[in-house]
């Protein structure tokens, strides 16, 4: 039971990272119906710069991770400016496989200035030590994940609900042109839209980076599980991005604790397809009857 | 009528038989232009095209996305490589290894499109991104003892030689260029335009997606059994995303659904990689810059892409299948 519990909490804290990593994948979808294959390598960079912080320049944590959230709008801005904005009315495909070659292109950029070697952040750079609470113990690092990520996700809601640019994101998102009609400038809205989507990624990168190592494809992985974290809960849904994330890292830990850990990045793709052929509109997302 | 196609055939098959004696001429030892180096860079060229125009089949002609390319072709490489190591590297044995490796990533491709070729579009494209990962994770788990784990199989008998990856390619091409020209290519192309209308038509979606799957994958594996009896040593993760992204790539640069544009990107890209082979870093950032500079130059719609257009007058991109709805 005790071994449960814990396998739960690893469960919970690489499911945030997903969560955040997911957030950014569905709100994109949502207002553009763009799978933006270069929101992994946004966190990537995340991570880079936030090591760059606090390992080279010794700033705390924290601001560390704000620059990071700072430099990564920025990136994710002109990624849609360059990138995506010409293709806005092209074809899917087109912007897809855009996508892929901007992906590619931060990889290799950045594996050509820093080096396909892999680097750690110094130790304890997200707090060290264990919480004993009873017969579990809980890194500390887990504890900060945790909570970091359930701030940004108050954060997100409160912005998303409460404030004009949450509204104008809605409004784009469910129909562009009559949200164009009603004086809502679209590009705009768009940008804000990636600006938060990189921000949030640019948090998980900082703390995925100081949870383990960070390599310029470090990216890859992570972001395809947050894509399916995001399919799985209901893509363009931003409650369904945070379950899915939570599940996804859920059960791929209780996977690699009871079953086999080899399987464990076969488990998340086989949710994927199972959700995409049974349910694609996923957990929480709404199911749309295509019209003829 | 019939006269006709008879002489365009034998122009083909005269046309083969002097690209394959001019490159053999070039590869002789006293001319020396293509050499030993230069030779190992063809049969990756050959084997590049047999990829990619399986690809392009499934991708590029019948519009279904796929992201899984490279799995298949692991398929192809491993079950072929093990069939020569357990008997010999004859040349019936190679035939026939290569005919296995091809049925039996068709198979696999049969058994995995029923249930995603429903999916459309970019749901389409994930999915098979993630069959093909699955894949991967399988052959790298399944059978240690049998397929060697992470370490992958190594010591396969290099039975690749020119002659098999020339006509491994020259077949797939001629194969996908006959099949285009028959009314199973026309049903495919019809497809990729438009379903609805496809369907209304009287066209089973269903048979002709998973056919041209299934085709598509088949010369994926007959690709993968050229590419093991080449390298001598296959791993799974030689057969991820990235080298998926590589096919895809090929076919993108040549222009879906063209398939002599696939054999010239083929080569281009072979070429170009050799241009660049001391700088690899760089050669991967002009890849993807490449990628997004084309996907810009072609559909792109700010001014600058508009008149970047109208003076090299190219039409716009036109591929209705991915249309917004």
């Amino acid at each position: 039971m005790e071994q449960f519990l814990q396998q739960m909490i690893n469960g919970i804290s690489i499911g945030s990272i997903y969560a955040l990593v997911a957030l950014g994948y569905t709100m994109v979808y949502g207002i553009i119906k763009l799978i933006n294959f270069a929101h992994g390598d946004v966190m990537m960079i995340g991570a880079y710069v936030g090591y760059a912080c606090v390992a080279l320049f010794n700033i705390p944590f924290i601001p560390s991770m704000l620059i990071a959230m700072v430099v990564c709008s920025i990136l994710g801005v002109i990624i849609e400016r360059v990138a995506y904005k010409p293709l806005r009315n092209a074809q899917r495909i087109t912007v897809l496989i855009t996508a892929i070659g901007v992906s590619f292109l931060l990889e290799y950029v950045m594996m050509y200035f820093v080096g396909a070697t892999s680097k750690t952040y110094p130790q304890g750079a997200l707090g060290a030590g264990k919480l004993s609470l009873g017969a579990l113990s809980i890194n500390v690092e887990q504890v900060y994940v945790i909570t970091t990520t359930i701030i940004m996700m108050i954060v997100l809601q409160y912005i998303i609900k409460r404030t004009k640019l949450g509204k104008a994101m809605r409004a784009v998102s469910s129909d562009q042109d009559a949200a164009q009609l009603m004086g809502i400038s679209v590009d705009r809205t768009i940008s804000f839209t990636f600006i938060l989507g990189s921000s949030l990624a640019a948090v998980a990168g900082v703390m995925l980076g100081a949870m383990y190592t960070i390599s310029p494809l470090m990216g890859v992985q992570p972001g395809l599980k947050a894509f399916v974290a995001a399919v799985f809960g209901g893509i363009g849904s931003i409650p369904g991005a945070m379950l899915g994330g939570i599940l996804l890292g859920l059960i791929e830990t209780l996977v690699s604790a009871y079953l086999s850990s080899s399987y464990k990045d076969a488990v998340a793709f086989a949710i994927l397809i199972i959700v995409l052929i049974v349910r694609p509109a996923g957990i929480l997302g709404k199911n749309v009857r295509e019209k003829v | 009528m019939k006269n006709k196609s008879i002489t365009k055939s034998l122009i083909g098959l005269v046309s083969v038989a002097v690209a394959y004696v001019l490159i053999k001429i070039l590869m002789l030892p006293q001319v020396n232009v293509i050499n030993p180096f230069y030779q190992t860079i063809v049969l990756k060229m050959f084997i590049d095209i047999t990829l990619a125009l399986g690809l392009n089949l499934i991708t590029g002609i019948t519009g279904q996305f796929s992201l899984g390319h490279a799995g298949f072709m692991s398929i192809g490489a491993y079950s072929a490589a093990l069939f020569v190591m357990k008997t010999s590297d004859s040349l019936l044995n190679v035939l026939l290894a290569a005919l296995i490796g091809a049925c039996a990533a068709a198979f696999i491709g049969f058994l995995i499109g029923i249930p995603t070729l429903r999916l459309k579009g970019d749901y389409l494209a994930i999915a098979t991104l993630g069959l093909g990962e699955i894949i991967r994770i399988v052959v790298q788990n399944v059978d240690q003892n049998l397929l060697g784990g992470a370490a992958g199989l190594s010591g396969i008998p290099l039975y690749t030689n020119f002659e098999v990856v020339f006509f491994g390619a020259v077949i797939t091409f001629i194969v996908i260029r006959n099949l285009l020209k028959s009314s199973f290519g026309r049903a495919c192309i019809a497809v990729r335009e438009d379903e609805i209308a496809a369907e209304s038509m009287g066209i089973n979606l269903t048979n002709i997606k998973i056919l041209a799957f299934v085709v598509g994958t088949f010369f994926a594996g007959l690709a993968g059994a050229m590419y093991s009896g080449y390298v001598g040593v296959i791993q799974p993760k030689d057969f991820g995303f990235m080298k998926s992204i590589d096919i895809l790539m090929i076919v993108v640069l040549g222009g879906l659904g063209n398939i002599w544009g696939t054999v010239i990107a083929a080569i281009a890209l072979n070429v170009l990689s050799v241009a660049l082979q001391d700088f690899a870093e760089v050669r991967m950032i002009i890849y993807a810059a490449l990628l997004v500079l084309i996907m810009l130059f072609k559909s792109g719609e700010s001014p600058l892409f508009v008149k970047l257009r109208r003076i090299f007058s190219l039409p716009k991109l036109k591929l209705s299948m991915f249309s917004k709805k």
